[in-house]
């Protein structure tokens, strides 16, 4: 009898700390950047094609407003309601404390300065797939911008969905490496990859979602419910899109649909942060989704 | 006597009942009217984006006269007094096929100003078409702003 109580007490001790070792944040890489020459004007257009502002500027804010990132726009969701932190560069409500390999934790692998895991509202699994060079410039231009002392707001997520530790478990489940579209293609194509898998993270709204939160790769762009409720985000494969690539740069630069229609909600958002890119860069989104399987 | 009262307050109420419903139809043709010439300037708008926007992604060569006539037809849609077309109780639910928004008139001033971006976009695309296929490239990026800030605030969604 006694043999058999310590048995199961030794799994659960042992289960607990296999657990607990799966759920562990990501350990700070010190070196993070070394070597590495900030560039903050190239970090704008990295701003830009990630859409930081889309979710962090203060809900309702216009023009140059919008560069105050106080967070407070909520997202909806099955496990909660979550608001978009502070990360203007107050050094106490922001993010103007934080050193580089903090903040690339932060954004690459979702891990707060204190440790802590975010939840993935905050698509680090795409910006996973961000090169060290873009997020140190990143880094540098978002010191720049403006400081705001507004609190973040916590989020409304009730239990289990809370314990945050289980989210490591998460990332075990779903945080990947490696690319969707597979293989090596050429290098618009790869550029393309490169903007709407990881910056752009397009799949956070076109992909749908498991039953967990995570992004089914399997049906990677093909179209997802809206989290709002109303409506279909749209597939934008070839195999439901079929605006050629001539139509896909436009809408991306202008907002207009091949029918000289105008892009709505959230999607007016992107577009005014594609806007900025380069053209090459809108190009090379448009080669990119063109390569998907289904053309 | 008192048939006659009685007959008397049927036909009142059958004349009364009559004129309202005449009126109700009345103000629907309207209402309908004005949602359909709404749809007709947004169709000269779209038609005259497509021209320029044909141009911007190379399906149709660059013809500078052609840009001028489609950019100054574009700001002649745009600049149509909106207190004609915009008659109220024609919003979106109201008016089969409307998507415009309680807010217009909730917020006329909001919307005035909207229509006026399009406006100031749709007069520099009058310069700009014109010029070279770079500047009206460039003119597409004011004109899509406009349209799709509007929109966003002021066109329900579609059904």
């Amino acid at each position: 009898m006694r043999s058999v109580v310590t048995v199961v007490l030794a799994c659960a001790v042992l289960g607990a700390g296999l657990g607990w070792g799966l759920t562990r944040p990501e350990p700070l890489d010190q070196s993070y950047g070394a070597g590495l020459t900030a560039d903050p004007d190239a970090g704008a257009l990295i701003f830009a094609a990630g859409g930081c502002v889309s979710c962090h500027a203060a809900p309702e804010s216009e023009g140059e407003a919008r560069l105050v990132l106080a967070g407070g726009l909520p997202f909806a969701s099955d496990f909660g309601t979550f608001y978009a932190p502070n990360i203007s560069s107050d050094p106490d409500h922001g993010i103007g404390n934080w050193t580089l390999p903090e903040f690339a934790r932060a954004v690459t692998q979702g891990v707060s300065p204190e440790g802590q895991h975010y939840y993935p509202a905050f698509p680090y699994t795409a910006y996973g797939h961000l090169a060290p060079q873009d997020v140190t410039d990143l880094f540098a231009y978002m010191q720049t911008l403006p400081a705001s002392s507004t609190p973040s707001k916590p989020h409304d997520v009730g239990f289990p969905f809370n314990v945050r530790r289980g989210l490591g478990l998460w990332k075990v489940l779903f945080a990947k490496d490696d690319y969707v579209l597979a293989g090596d293609p050429d290098a618009q194509v790869a550029r393309g990859r490169y903007l709407a898998e990881g910056l752009a993270h397009c799949g956070e709204c076109h992909t749908p979602r498991n039953a967990l939160g995570a992004l089914d790769h399997s049906a990677w762009l093909t179209g997802a419910p809206n989290p709002s409720g109303k409506g279909k985000i749209p597939g934008i494969t070839p195999a439901q899109l079929d605006w050629s690539e001539a139509d896909l740069v436009e809408y991306f630069t202008s907002g207009f649909t091949p029918e000289y229609d105008s892009a709505g909600g959230e999607m007016a958002e992107v577009v005014s942060n594609l806007a900025q890119l380069p053209e090459s860069d809108r190009e090379a989104i448009a080669a990119y989704l063109k390569a998907l399987p289904g053309g | 006597m008192h048939l006659t009262k009685s007959i008397t307050a049927i036909g009142l109420g059958a004349i009364m009942i009559a004129t309202t419903g005449f009126a109700a139809s009345h103000s629907e043709k309207a209402a309908k009217a004005a949602v359909g010439a709404r749809h007709a300037q947004m169709q000269l708008i779209a038609y005259h984006t497509g021209i320029l926007g044909g141009m911007a992604k190379g399906e149709t060569d660059y013809d500078a006269e052609m840009a001028r006539v489609a950019a100054a037809n574009l700001h002649a849609a745009a600049s149509l007094e909106p207190s004609s077309l915009w008659l109220e109780g024609t919003e979106q639910g109201a008016v089969e096929g409307s998507r415009a928004k309680a807010e217009i008139w909730s917020d006329m001033d909001g919307f005035t100003n909207a229509l006026k971006t399009l406006q100031t976009a749709s007069a520099e695309m009058m310069d700009m078409a014109g010029t070279d296929l770079d500047a009206l490239k460039a003119g597409m990026g004011g004109v899509g702003k406009a349209c799709g800030a509007c929109h966003d605030d002021y066109r329900g969604p579609k059904n």
